[in-house]
Protein backbone atom coordinates (compact mmCIF):
# COMPACT_ATOMS: atom_id res chain seq x y z
CA UNK A 1 0.00 0.00 0.00
CA UNK A 2 1.82 3.23 -1.06
CA UNK A 3 1.28 6.26 1.45
CA UNK A 4 -0.73 8.24 -0.18
CA UNK A 5 -3.56 5.83 -1.19
CA UNK A 6 -6.92 5.87 0.96
CA UNK A 7 -7.44 3.17 4.01
CA UNK A 8 -10.41 1.00 3.09
CA UNK A 9 -12.31 1.98 6.60
CA UNK A 10 -12.47 -2.16 7.60
CA UNK A 11 -15.90 -1.91 10.03
CA UNK A 12 -15.12 -2.56 13.52
CA UNK A 13 -17.09 -4.03 15.60
CA UNK A 14 -16.69 -1.67 18.61
CA UNK A 15 -19.67 -3.42 20.87
CA UNK A 16 -18.47 -4.15 24.51
CA UNK A 17 -17.12 -7.93 24.86
CA UNK A 18 -14.37 -7.37 27.63
CA UNK A 19 -12.56 -10.51 29.00
CA UNK A 20 -9.40 -11.06 30.04
CA UNK A 21 -7.22 -13.91 27.70
CA UNK A 22 -6.43 -16.76 29.34
CA UNK A 23 -3.03 -16.28 31.07
CA UNK A 24 -1.08 -18.82 28.74
CA UNK A 25 -1.71 -17.03 25.86
CA UNK A 26 -0.60 -13.39 27.83
CA UNK A 27 2.61 -15.17 29.13
CA UNK A 28 3.34 -16.38 25.29
CA UNK A 29 2.87 -12.81 24.03
CA UNK A 30 5.00 -11.27 26.54
CA UNK A 31 7.47 -13.37 26.92
CA UNK A 32 7.87 -13.05 22.65
CA UNK A 33 7.84 -9.08 22.78
CA UNK A 34 10.68 -9.09 25.72
CA UNK A 35 12.81 -11.72 23.45
CA UNK A 36 12.41 -9.32 20.45
CA UNK A 37 12.50 -5.94 22.13
CA UNK A 38 15.90 -7.58 23.81
CA UNK A 39 17.73 -8.71 20.93
CA UNK A 40 16.56 -5.58 18.91
CA UNK A 41 18.66 -3.01 20.90
CA UNK A 42 21.82 -2.83 19.86
CA UNK A 43 23.68 -2.07 22.99
CA UNK A 44 21.95 -4.93 24.50
CA UNK A 45 23.31 -7.16 22.05
CA UNK A 46 27.00 -5.81 22.50
CA UNK A 47 26.47 -6.10 26.10
CA UNK A 48 24.83 -10.09 26.11
CA UNK A 49 26.11 -11.18 23.34
CA UNK A 50 29.36 -10.14 21.96
CA UNK A 51 31.18 -8.39 24.54
CA UNK A 52 30.98 -12.19 26.53
CA UNK A 53 32.52 -14.13 23.96
CA UNK A 54 35.29 -10.92 22.80
CA UNK A 55 36.52 -11.09 26.14
CA UNK A 56 37.21 -14.84 26.10
CA UNK A 57 39.00 -14.77 22.27
CA UNK A 58 40.83 -12.20 23.68
CA UNK A 59 41.62 -13.21 26.82
CA UNK A 60 42.38 -16.77 25.63
CA UNK A 61 44.74 -15.70 23.21
CA UNK A 62 46.94 -13.07 25.27
CA UNK A 63 47.70 -15.80 27.74
CA UNK A 64 47.65 -12.70 30.59
CA UNK A 65 46.90 -15.51 33.43
CA UNK A 66 49.38 -16.43 36.05
CA UNK A 67 50.48 -19.87 35.54
CA UNK A 68 49.48 -21.87 38.18
CA UNK A 69 45.59 -20.86 37.38
CA UNK A 70 45.84 -24.03 34.61
CA UNK A 71 45.08 -23.84 31.07
CA UNK A 72 43.52 -20.26 30.45
CA UNK A 73 40.41 -21.33 28.66
CA UNK A 74 39.23 -23.40 31.63
CA UNK A 75 39.91 -21.06 33.82
CA UNK A 76 37.84 -18.43 31.47
CA UNK A 77 35.04 -20.24 30.28
CA UNK A 78 33.56 -20.29 33.66
CA UNK A 79 34.14 -16.68 34.56
CA UNK A 80 32.69 -15.69 31.29
CA UNK A 81 29.39 -17.66 31.24
CA UNK A 82 29.08 -15.59 34.92
CA UNK A 83 29.61 -12.20 33.10
CA UNK A 84 26.74 -13.34 30.84
CA UNK A 85 24.38 -13.90 32.93
CA UNK A 86 25.08 -10.70 35.29
CA UNK A 87 24.93 -8.99 31.73
CA UNK A 88 21.71 -10.44 30.71
CA UNK A 89 19.88 -10.69 34.16
CA UNK A 90 20.96 -7.41 35.83
CA UNK A 91 22.64 -5.11 33.43
CA UNK A 92 20.00 -5.42 30.57
CA UNK A 93 17.19 -6.37 32.93
CA UNK A 94 17.95 -3.14 35.12
CA UNK A 95 18.38 -0.74 32.35
CA UNK A 96 15.42 -2.15 30.03
CA UNK A 97 13.13 -2.24 32.98
CA UNK A 98 14.20 1.61 34.14
CA UNK A 99 13.24 2.76 30.92
CA UNK A 100 9.76 1.06 30.42
CA UNK A 101 8.99 2.68 34.25
CA UNK A 102 9.71 5.92 33.08
CA UNK A 103 7.82 5.76 29.89
CA UNK A 104 4.83 4.64 31.72
CA UNK A 105 4.94 0.97 30.05
CA UNK A 106 4.66 -0.53 33.65
CA UNK A 107 1.90 1.74 34.51
CA UNK A 108 -0.16 0.93 31.56
CA UNK A 109 0.36 -2.54 31.76
CA UNK A 110 -1.00 -2.62 35.51
CA UNK A 111 -4.24 -1.33 34.24
CA UNK A 112 -4.33 -4.24 31.52
CA UNK A 113 -5.65 -7.27 32.20
CA UNK A 114 -1.92 -8.79 32.56
CA UNK A 115 -1.52 -9.91 36.19
CA UNK A 116 2.08 -8.58 37.55
CA UNK A 117 2.90 -12.08 37.46
CA UNK A 118 2.84 -12.79 34.56
CA UNK A 119 4.53 -9.86 33.63
CA UNK A 120 7.46 -10.70 35.79
CA UNK A 121 7.28 -14.24 34.41
CA UNK A 122 7.68 -12.89 30.97
CA UNK A 123 10.19 -11.31 31.66
CA UNK A 124 12.21 -13.82 33.46
CA UNK A 125 11.21 -16.17 30.53
CA UNK A 126 12.80 -13.89 27.86
CA UNK A 127 16.18 -13.35 29.99
CA UNK A 128 16.14 -17.36 30.30
CA UNK A 129 15.88 -17.39 26.80
CA UNK A 130 18.23 -14.66 26.04
CA UNK A 131 20.78 -16.54 28.41
CA UNK A 132 20.31 -19.87 26.47
CA UNK A 133 21.64 -18.08 23.63
CA UNK A 134 24.43 -16.68 25.47
CA UNK A 135 25.57 -20.11 26.97
CA UNK A 136 25.08 -21.84 23.52
CA UNK A 137 27.76 -19.33 21.76
CA UNK A 138 30.40 -19.34 24.71
CA UNK A 139 30.45 -23.09 24.69
CA UNK A 140 29.99 -23.36 21.22
CA UNK A 141 33.56 -20.82 21.05
CA UNK A 142 34.74 -22.50 24.03
CA UNK A 143 35.05 -25.85 22.02
CA UNK A 144 36.70 -24.25 19.24
CA UNK A 145 39.22 -23.35 21.51
CA UNK A 146 39.56 -26.33 23.22
CA UNK A 147 37.98 -26.03 26.17
CA UNK A 148 36.31 -29.88 28.16
CA UNK A 149 33.88 -29.17 30.60
CA UNK A 150 33.85 -31.40 33.94
CA UNK A 151 31.59 -31.85 36.68
CA UNK A 152 27.90 -32.28 37.00
CA UNK A 153 25.60 -30.57 34.73
CA UNK A 154 22.98 -30.59 37.34
CA UNK A 155 25.19 -28.21 39.67
CA UNK A 156 25.60 -25.71 36.64
CA UNK A 157 22.13 -25.67 35.76
CA UNK A 158 21.23 -24.60 39.27
CA UNK A 159 24.11 -22.23 39.93
CA UNK A 160 22.96 -20.22 36.53
CA UNK A 161 19.46 -20.26 37.69
CA UNK A 162 20.16 -19.23 41.39
CA UNK A 163 22.79 -16.39 39.60
CA UNK A 164 19.93 -15.01 37.61
CA UNK A 165 17.43 -15.20 40.76
CA UNK A 166 20.48 -13.29 42.55
CA UNK A 167 21.14 -11.35 39.42
CA UNK A 168 17.50 -10.10 38.29
CA UNK A 169 17.02 -9.14 42.06
CA UNK A 170 20.01 -6.47 42.28
CA UNK A 171 18.33 -5.68 38.26
CA UNK A 172 14.71 -5.19 39.44
CA UNK A 173 15.82 -3.59 43.18
CA UNK A 174 17.58 -0.74 41.00
CA UNK A 175 15.28 -0.38 38.05
CA UNK A 176 11.84 -0.06 40.58
CA UNK A 177 13.94 2.75 42.98
CA UNK A 178 15.79 4.63 40.73
CA UNK A 179 15.25 7.23 37.86
CA UNK A 180 15.65 5.60 34.36
CA UNK A 181 19.05 8.24 33.89
CA UNK A 182 20.21 6.84 37.24
CA UNK A 183 19.90 3.59 36.32
CA UNK A 184 21.60 3.36 33.48
CA UNK A 185 24.70 4.45 34.75
CA UNK A 186 24.40 2.99 37.59
CA UNK A 187 23.87 -0.60 36.38
CA UNK A 188 26.59 -0.30 33.74
CA UNK A 189 29.40 1.06 37.01
CA UNK A 190 28.34 -2.30 38.74
CA UNK A 191 28.51 -4.30 35.67
CA UNK A 192 32.51 -2.66 35.25
CA UNK A 193 33.25 -3.24 38.69
CA UNK A 194 31.93 -6.62 39.06
CA UNK A 195 33.38 -7.56 35.68
CA UNK A 196 37.04 -6.66 37.45
CA UNK A 197 35.84 -7.91 41.18
CA UNK A 198 34.02 -11.06 39.83
CA UNK A 199 37.45 -13.49 39.16
CA UNK A 200 35.91 -13.54 36.04
CA UNK A 201 39.37 -12.89 33.48
CA UNK A 202 41.59 -13.03 36.01
CA UNK A 203 41.84 -14.69 39.60
CA UNK A 204 40.61 -13.17 42.66
CA UNK A 205 43.94 -14.01 44.20
CA UNK A 206 45.79 -11.01 42.11
CA UNK A 207 43.35 -8.50 43.87
CA UNK A 208 44.72 -6.65 47.45
CA UNK A 209 44.17 -8.89 50.30
CA UNK A 210 40.77 -6.54 51.71
CA UNK A 211 39.87 -6.25 47.92
CA UNK A 212 39.78 -10.63 47.52
CA UNK A 213 37.37 -10.37 50.91
CA UNK A 214 35.22 -8.27 49.90
CA UNK A 215 34.80 -9.52 45.99
CA UNK A 216 34.21 -13.11 47.45
CA UNK A 217 30.83 -12.21 48.62
CA UNK A 218 29.96 -10.72 45.43
CA UNK A 219 27.29 -12.45 43.42
CA UNK A 220 29.35 -12.47 40.09
CA UNK A 221 32.47 -14.19 42.05
CA UNK A 222 30.20 -16.78 43.73
CA UNK A 223 28.92 -17.62 40.40
CA UNK A 224 32.17 -17.31 38.61
CA UNK A 225 33.75 -19.32 41.48
CA UNK A 226 30.94 -21.93 41.68
CA UNK A 227 31.08 -22.61 37.93
CA UNK A 228 34.58 -23.35 37.73
CA UNK A 229 34.92 -25.22 40.83
CA UNK A 230 32.64 -27.59 38.94
CA UNK A 231 33.44 -27.46 35.46
CA UNK A 232 37.49 -26.96 35.75
CA UNK A 233 37.59 -28.86 38.84
CA UNK A 234 35.30 -31.42 38.67
CA UNK A 235 34.08 -30.88 42.03
CA UNK A 236 31.11 -32.11 43.62
CA UNK A 237 28.46 -29.44 45.06
CA UNK A 238 29.42 -25.97 45.52
CA UNK A 239 27.66 -25.24 48.75
CA UNK A 240 29.08 -22.24 49.15
CA UNK A 241 29.08 -20.28 46.43
CA UNK A 242 25.42 -21.74 46.17
CA UNK A 243 24.84 -20.25 49.77
CA UNK A 244 26.06 -16.89 48.85
CA UNK A 245 24.11 -16.56 45.27
CA UNK A 246 21.17 -17.91 47.41
CA UNK A 247 21.42 -15.16 50.41
CA UNK A 248 21.95 -12.33 47.51
CA UNK A 249 18.61 -13.44 45.90
CA UNK A 250 16.54 -14.01 48.84
CA UNK A 251 17.81 -10.38 49.99
CA UNK A 252 17.92 -8.48 46.92
CA UNK A 253 14.02 -10.34 45.51
CA UNK A 254 12.68 -9.37 49.03
CA UNK A 255 13.83 -5.40 49.20
CA UNK A 256 12.61 -5.11 45.30
CA UNK A 257 9.31 -6.55 46.22
CA UNK A 258 9.31 -3.88 48.96
CA UNK A 259 10.33 -0.97 47.40
CA UNK A 260 9.19 -1.52 43.64
CA UNK A 261 7.43 1.75 42.11
CA UNK A 262 5.39 0.82 39.06
CA UNK A 263 5.40 4.88 37.96
CA UNK B 1 -23.65 -4.67 31.96
CA UNK B 2 -26.20 -4.13 34.78
CA UNK B 3 -25.12 -1.03 36.33
CA UNK B 4 -27.22 2.59 35.36
CA UNK B 5 -24.21 4.68 36.49
CA UNK B 6 -20.78 3.90 34.77
CA UNK B 7 -19.36 5.97 37.28
CA UNK B 8 -19.99 7.28 40.43
CA UNK B 9 -18.02 9.96 42.07
CA UNK B 10 -18.88 11.56 45.42
CA UNK B 11 -17.08 14.09 47.29
CA UNK B 12 -13.78 12.99 46.02
CA UNK B 13 -10.44 14.20 48.00
CA UNK B 14 -6.82 14.13 46.98
CA UNK B 15 -4.15 15.83 48.14
CA UNK B 16 -0.73 15.21 47.18
CA UNK B 17 1.93 15.90 50.11
CA UNK B 18 5.40 16.99 48.98
CA UNK B 19 8.60 16.65 50.74
CA UNK B 20 9.99 20.37 50.38
CA UNK B 21 6.24 22.50 49.58
CA UNK B 22 2.87 23.08 51.35
CA UNK B 23 0.88 20.12 50.18
CA UNK B 24 -1.71 20.60 47.46
CA UNK B 25 -5.53 20.04 47.31
CA UNK B 26 -5.76 18.65 43.51
CA UNK B 27 -9.39 17.13 44.26
CA UNK B 28 -11.28 18.81 46.71
CA UNK B 29 -14.94 17.92 47.04
CA UNK B 30 -15.53 16.41 43.78
CA UNK B 31 -18.69 14.75 42.68
CA UNK B 32 -20.01 13.69 39.54
CA UNK B 33 -21.82 10.77 37.53
CA UNK B 34 -21.54 9.22 34.33
CA UNK B 35 -24.54 7.12 32.80
CA UNK B 36 -23.40 3.99 31.12
CA UNK B 37 -23.62 4.42 27.59
CA UNK B 38 -22.51 8.14 27.73
CA UNK B 39 -20.17 10.43 26.80
CA UNK B 40 -18.92 12.81 29.19
CA UNK B 41 -15.87 15.35 29.04
CA UNK B 42 -14.39 16.72 32.04
CA UNK B 43 -13.68 20.14 31.06
CA UNK B 44 -11.20 22.09 32.74
CA UNK B 45 -8.02 24.57 32.76
CA UNK B 46 -4.93 23.17 33.70
CA UNK B 47 -4.45 22.03 36.82
CA UNK B 48 -7.75 21.65 37.60
CA UNK B 49 -7.50 18.39 39.15
CA UNK B 50 -9.19 16.33 35.52
CA UNK B 51 -6.23 13.76 35.75
CA UNK B 52 -5.95 13.52 38.97
CA UNK B 53 -10.09 12.39 39.39
CA UNK B 54 -9.23 10.25 36.19
CA UNK B 55 -6.40 8.30 37.59
CA UNK B 56 -8.11 7.77 40.94
CA UNK B 57 -11.08 5.93 38.42
CA UNK B 58 -8.70 3.70 36.71
CA UNK B 59 -6.76 2.20 40.26
CA UNK B 60 -3.66 4.62 39.69
CA UNK B 61 -4.19 6.48 42.61
CA UNK B 62 -5.41 6.91 46.02
CA UNK B 63 -8.26 8.87 47.02
CA UNK B 64 -7.81 10.60 51.02
CA UNK B 65 -11.60 10.57 50.91
CA UNK B 66 -15.16 10.17 49.33
CA UNK B 67 -16.84 7.54 47.43
CA UNK B 68 -15.30 6.52 43.54
CA UNK B 69 -17.48 3.93 41.79
CA UNK B 70 -16.45 2.35 38.56
CA UNK B 71 -19.20 -0.37 36.99
CA UNK B 72 -19.92 -0.68 40.64
CA UNK B 73 -17.03 -1.29 42.09
CA UNK B 74 -14.05 0.69 44.20
CA UNK B 75 -11.15 0.82 41.69
CA UNK B 76 -8.67 1.10 44.33
CA UNK B 77 -9.63 -2.87 45.48
CA UNK B 78 -10.92 -4.46 42.43
CA UNK B 79 -8.38 -4.19 40.05
CA UNK B 80 -8.61 -7.11 38.40
CA UNK B 81 -12.31 -7.74 37.72
CA UNK B 82 -11.89 -3.86 36.78
CA UNK B 83 -8.89 -4.16 34.15
CA UNK B 84 -10.66 -6.25 31.18
CA UNK B 85 -13.54 -3.84 31.04
CA UNK B 86 -11.90 -0.73 31.32
CA UNK B 87 -10.01 0.91 28.45
CA UNK B 88 -7.24 3.48 29.67
CA UNK B 89 -5.76 6.10 27.87
CA UNK B 90 -2.84 7.68 29.40
CA UNK B 91 -2.03 11.75 29.01
CA UNK B 92 1.67 10.41 27.32
CA UNK B 93 3.58 6.76 26.98
CA UNK B 94 2.46 3.40 28.14
CA UNK B 95 4.57 1.84 25.11
CA UNK B 96 7.89 0.08 24.97
CA UNK B 97 10.19 2.87 23.45
CA UNK B 98 11.56 0.20 21.31
CA UNK B 99 8.30 -1.31 20.44
CA UNK B 100 6.50 -1.18 16.73
CA UNK B 101 3.50 0.71 16.97
CA UNK B 102 1.49 -2.68 15.75
CA UNK B 103 3.59 -4.89 17.44
CA UNK B 104 2.75 -3.59 20.81
CA UNK B 105 -1.05 -3.29 20.10
CA UNK B 106 -0.84 -7.12 19.10
CA UNK B 107 0.61 -7.39 22.46
CA UNK B 108 -2.04 -5.53 24.09
CA UNK B 109 -4.89 -7.37 21.73
CA UNK B 110 -3.38 -10.62 23.25
CA UNK B 111 -4.09 -9.61 26.65
CA UNK B 112 -8.09 -9.84 25.61
CA UNK B 113 -10.31 -12.38 25.16
CA UNK B 114 -12.30 -10.91 22.50
CA UNK B 115 -10.46 -8.12 21.13
CA UNK B 116 -10.87 -5.83 17.95
CA UNK B 117 -8.23 -6.80 15.16
CA UNK B 118 -5.41 -5.30 15.62
CA UNK B 119 -5.08 -4.10 11.55
CA UNK B 120 -8.02 -2.52 10.91
CA UNK B 121 -7.85 -0.26 14.14
CA UNK B 122 -4.69 0.73 12.86
CA UNK B 123 -6.18 1.35 9.76
CA UNK B 124 -9.38 3.58 10.93
CA UNK B 125 -6.70 5.92 13.13
CA UNK B 126 -4.60 6.15 9.77
CA UNK B 127 -1.76 4.33 11.49
CA UNK B 128 -1.17 1.88 8.72
CA UNK B 129 2.12 3.74 7.30
CA UNK B 130 3.28 3.73 11.62
CA UNK B 131 2.70 0.16 12.42
CA UNK B 132 6.56 -0.30 11.76
CA UNK B 133 8.10 2.24 13.17
CA UNK B 134 9.39 1.69 16.97
CA UNK B 135 8.12 3.99 19.45
CA UNK B 136 10.59 6.42 20.04
CA UNK B 137 9.95 7.49 16.32
CA UNK B 138 6.38 7.94 16.03
CA UNK B 139 5.18 11.90 15.91
CA UNK B 140 3.33 12.86 18.91
CA UNK B 141 0.36 12.62 17.08
CA UNK B 142 1.16 8.88 16.17
CA UNK B 143 1.51 8.42 19.95
CA UNK B 144 -1.52 9.54 20.90
CA UNK B 145 -3.39 7.67 18.36
CA UNK B 146 -1.53 4.67 19.37
CA UNK B 147 -2.65 5.09 22.86
CA UNK B 148 -5.84 5.35 21.89
CA UNK B 149 -6.16 2.28 20.09
CA UNK B 150 -4.95 0.72 22.75
CA UNK B 151 -7.56 1.92 24.91
CA UNK B 152 -10.36 0.48 22.81
CA UNK B 153 -9.05 -2.78 21.64
CA UNK B 154 -10.12 -4.96 24.52
CA UNK B 155 -13.64 -4.27 23.70
CA UNK B 156 -14.26 -2.43 27.19
CA UNK B 157 -17.08 -1.10 28.88
CA UNK B 158 -16.07 2.12 29.68
CA UNK B 159 -13.13 3.83 28.39
CA UNK B 160 -11.25 6.41 30.06
CA UNK B 161 -9.55 8.91 27.52
CA UNK B 162 -7.16 11.96 28.85
CA UNK B 163 -7.22 14.43 26.91
CA UNK B 164 -7.25 12.14 23.57
CA UNK B 165 -6.78 15.02 20.89
CA UNK B 166 -4.39 17.44 22.67
CA UNK B 167 -1.50 18.48 20.08
CA UNK B 168 -3.67 16.54 16.72
CA UNK B 169 -3.62 17.91 13.47
CA UNK B 170 -7.06 18.38 12.27
CA UNK B 171 -7.43 15.20 10.32
CA UNK B 172 -6.34 12.95 13.33
CA UNK B 173 -8.65 14.92 15.43
CA UNK B 174 -11.58 14.21 13.20
CA UNK B 175 -10.62 10.07 12.90
CA UNK B 176 -10.39 10.22 16.73
CA UNK B 177 -13.51 12.47 17.02
CA UNK B 178 -15.45 9.72 14.91
CA UNK B 179 -13.99 6.61 16.92
CA UNK B 180 -15.71 8.51 20.16
CA UNK B 181 -18.88 8.88 18.28
CA UNK B 182 -19.20 5.62 16.89
CA UNK B 183 -17.99 4.09 20.55
CA UNK B 184 -21.10 6.12 21.89
CA UNK B 185 -23.28 4.04 19.45
CA UNK B 186 -21.92 1.08 19.77
CA UNK B 187 -23.00 1.12 23.92
CA UNK B 188 -19.48 1.88 25.16
CA UNK B 189 -19.16 4.87 28.53
CA UNK B 190 -16.86 7.43 27.54
CA UNK B 191 -14.88 9.41 29.89
CA UNK B 192 -12.89 12.10 28.70
CA UNK B 193 -10.66 15.20 30.17
CA UNK B 194 -9.70 18.04 27.59
CA UNK B 195 -9.59 21.93 27.46
CA UNK B 196 -10.89 21.79 23.96
CA UNK B 197 -14.67 23.53 24.01
CA UNK B 198 -15.51 22.63 20.84
CA UNK B 199 -14.74 18.79 21.59
CA UNK B 200 -16.75 18.97 24.32
CA UNK B 201 -19.92 20.85 22.85
CA UNK B 202 -19.45 18.08 19.55
CA UNK B 203 -18.98 14.97 21.62
CA UNK B 204 -20.49 15.06 24.93
CA UNK B 205 -23.71 13.75 26.32
CA UNK B 206 -22.77 16.05 29.59
CA UNK B 207 -20.14 18.46 30.48
CA UNK B 208 -18.81 18.76 34.34
CA UNK B 209 -16.62 21.69 34.06
CA UNK B 210 -14.32 21.34 37.07
CA UNK B 211 -12.22 24.11 38.43
CA UNK B 212 -10.20 24.00 41.36
CA UNK B 213 -10.47 20.31 42.11
CA UNK B 214 -14.53 21.28 42.12
CA UNK B 215 -17.77 20.84 40.10
CA UNK B 216 -18.09 24.38 38.73
CA UNK B 217 -21.23 23.36 36.27
CA UNK B 218 -22.74 20.38 34.96
CA UNK B 219 -25.10 19.38 32.05
CA UNK B 220 -25.64 18.55 28.53
CA UNK B 221 -23.99 21.38 25.98
CA UNK B 222 -27.22 22.68 25.20
CA UNK B 223 -28.16 23.33 29.29
CA UNK B 224 -24.96 24.70 29.50
CA UNK B 225 -25.22 27.44 26.85
CA UNK B 226 -28.85 27.92 27.25
CA UNK B 227 -28.70 27.72 31.17
CA UNK B 228 -29.31 31.59 32.75
CA UNK B 229 -29.25 33.39 29.67
CA UNK B 230 -30.48 32.80 25.94
CA UNK B 231 -27.98 35.03 24.75
CA UNK B 232 -25.70 38.14 24.75
CA UNK B 233 -25.37 41.16 23.55
CA UNK B 234 -21.86 42.78 23.03
CA UNK B 235 -21.28 46.42 22.11
CA UNK B 236 -18.45 49.06 22.23
CA UNK B 237 -18.55 52.66 23.64
CA UNK B 238 -16.67 55.16 25.36
CA UNK B 239 -15.30 53.42 29.16
CA UNK B 240 -16.63 54.28 32.08
CA UNK B 241 -20.57 54.23 31.29
CA UNK B 242 -22.95 53.89 34.29
CA UNK B 243 -23.90 50.17 34.03
CA UNK B 244 -26.29 49.75 37.05
CA UNK B 245 -28.42 53.07 35.22
CA UNK B 246 -28.45 51.48 32.20
CA UNK B 247 -29.54 48.08 34.02
CA UNK B 248 -32.64 50.20 35.22
CA UNK B 249 -33.80 50.40 32.01
CA UNK B 250 -33.95 47.00 30.97
CA UNK B 251 -35.79 44.06 32.22
CA UNK B 252 -35.28 42.02 35.75
CA UNK B 253 -32.85 39.33 35.05
CA UNK B 254 -30.76 41.09 32.24
CA UNK B 255 -27.00 41.12 33.77
CA UNK B 256 -24.88 43.70 32.26
CA UNK B 257 -20.85 44.86 32.80
CA UNK B 258 -18.07 46.34 31.04
CA UNK B 259 -15.20 44.17 30.52
CA UNK B 260 -12.54 45.13 29.27
CA UNK B 261 -13.00 48.92 29.23
CA UNK B 262 -15.08 50.10 26.97
CA UNK B 263 -16.00 46.60 25.91
CA UNK B 264 -19.60 45.98 27.62
CA UNK B 265 -21.83 42.73 27.56
CA UNK B 266 -25.35 42.30 28.50
CA UNK B 267 -26.70 38.78 29.01
CA UNK B 268 -30.52 37.83 29.61
CA UNK B 269 -33.33 36.79 26.58
CA UNK B 270 -32.12 38.67 24.02
CA UNK B 271 -35.29 39.52 21.92
CA UNK B 272 -36.05 43.14 19.88
CA UNK B 273 -37.37 44.29 23.16
CA UNK B 274 -34.01 44.30 24.94
CA UNK B 275 -32.08 45.56 21.81
CA UNK B 276 -34.51 48.51 21.19
CA UNK B 277 -34.46 49.62 25.29
CA UNK B 278 -30.01 49.15 24.76
CA UNK B 279 -30.38 51.63 21.94
CA UNK B 280 -32.61 54.07 23.09
CA UNK B 281 -30.67 54.04 26.41
CA UNK B 282 -27.35 54.38 24.60
CA UNK B 283 -28.93 57.50 22.15
CA UNK B 284 -30.65 58.96 25.59
CA UNK B 285 -26.82 58.86 27.09
CA UNK B 286 -25.43 60.19 23.81
CA UNK B 287 -23.64 57.55 23.78
CA UNK B 288 -22.27 56.27 19.94
CA UNK B 289 -22.38 52.20 20.20
CA UNK B 290 -20.59 50.53 18.10
CA UNK B 291 -19.99 46.91 17.02
CA UNK B 292 -23.29 46.28 18.55
CA UNK B 293 -23.60 42.24 17.82
CA UNK B 294 -26.29 39.83 19.61
CA UNK B 295 -24.61 36.32 20.25
CA UNK B 296 -25.39 33.28 21.06
CA UNK B 297 -23.22 31.77 24.79
CA UNK B 298 -20.99 29.42 23.46
CA UNK B 299 -19.36 26.74 26.00
CA UNK B 300 -16.40 28.33 26.20
CA UNK B 301 -18.20 31.79 27.40
CA UNK B 302 -19.84 29.61 30.04
CA UNK B 303 -16.71 28.77 30.67
CA UNK B 304 -14.28 31.64 30.97
CA UNK B 305 -17.61 33.07 33.12
CA UNK B 306 -17.76 30.25 35.27
CA UNK B 307 -13.78 29.64 35.58
CA UNK B 308 -12.66 33.01 35.31
CA UNK B 309 -9.54 34.52 32.51
CA UNK B 310 -6.74 34.49 34.16
CA UNK B 311 -3.67 32.33 32.65
CA UNK B 312 -3.13 29.28 34.86
CA UNK B 313 0.54 27.73 35.14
Amino acid sequence: MTAGAAVPLAALDLRPAPGAAPPGRMLLAQTATEIRLTLRRGESVLLTLIIPLALLFFFDGVGALPADAGRPIDFLVPGLLALAIMSTAFTGQAIATGFERSYGVLKLLGASPLPRWVLLAGKTLAVLAVEVLQVLLLLIAGGLLGWHPHGSFGWVVLLLVLGTVAFSGLGLLMAGTLRAEATLAAANGVYLVLLMLGGIVFPLSNLPGWAEAIAKVLPTAALAGGLRSVLRDGSGVPAADLGILAAWAVVSLTLAARTFRWE
Amino acid sequence: MAEVLAVEIEGLVKTYRRRSAPPVTAVGGLSFQVPTGSVTALLGPNGAGKTTTVEICEGFRRADSGVVRVLGLDPARCGTALHPRVGVMLQAGGVYPGARAGEMLRLVAAHHRDPLDPDALLGRLGLVDAARTVYRRLSGGQRQRLALAIAVIGRPDLVFLDEPTAGLDVQARRATWELIEELRTSGVTVLLTTHAMDEAERLSDQVVIVDHGRVVAAGSPAELTHGGAEGQLRFRAPGGLDVDRLLLALPDGTVAREMPLGHYLIAGEVDPQLLAAVTAWCASNGVMAQDLRVEQRSLEDVFVELTGSELRP
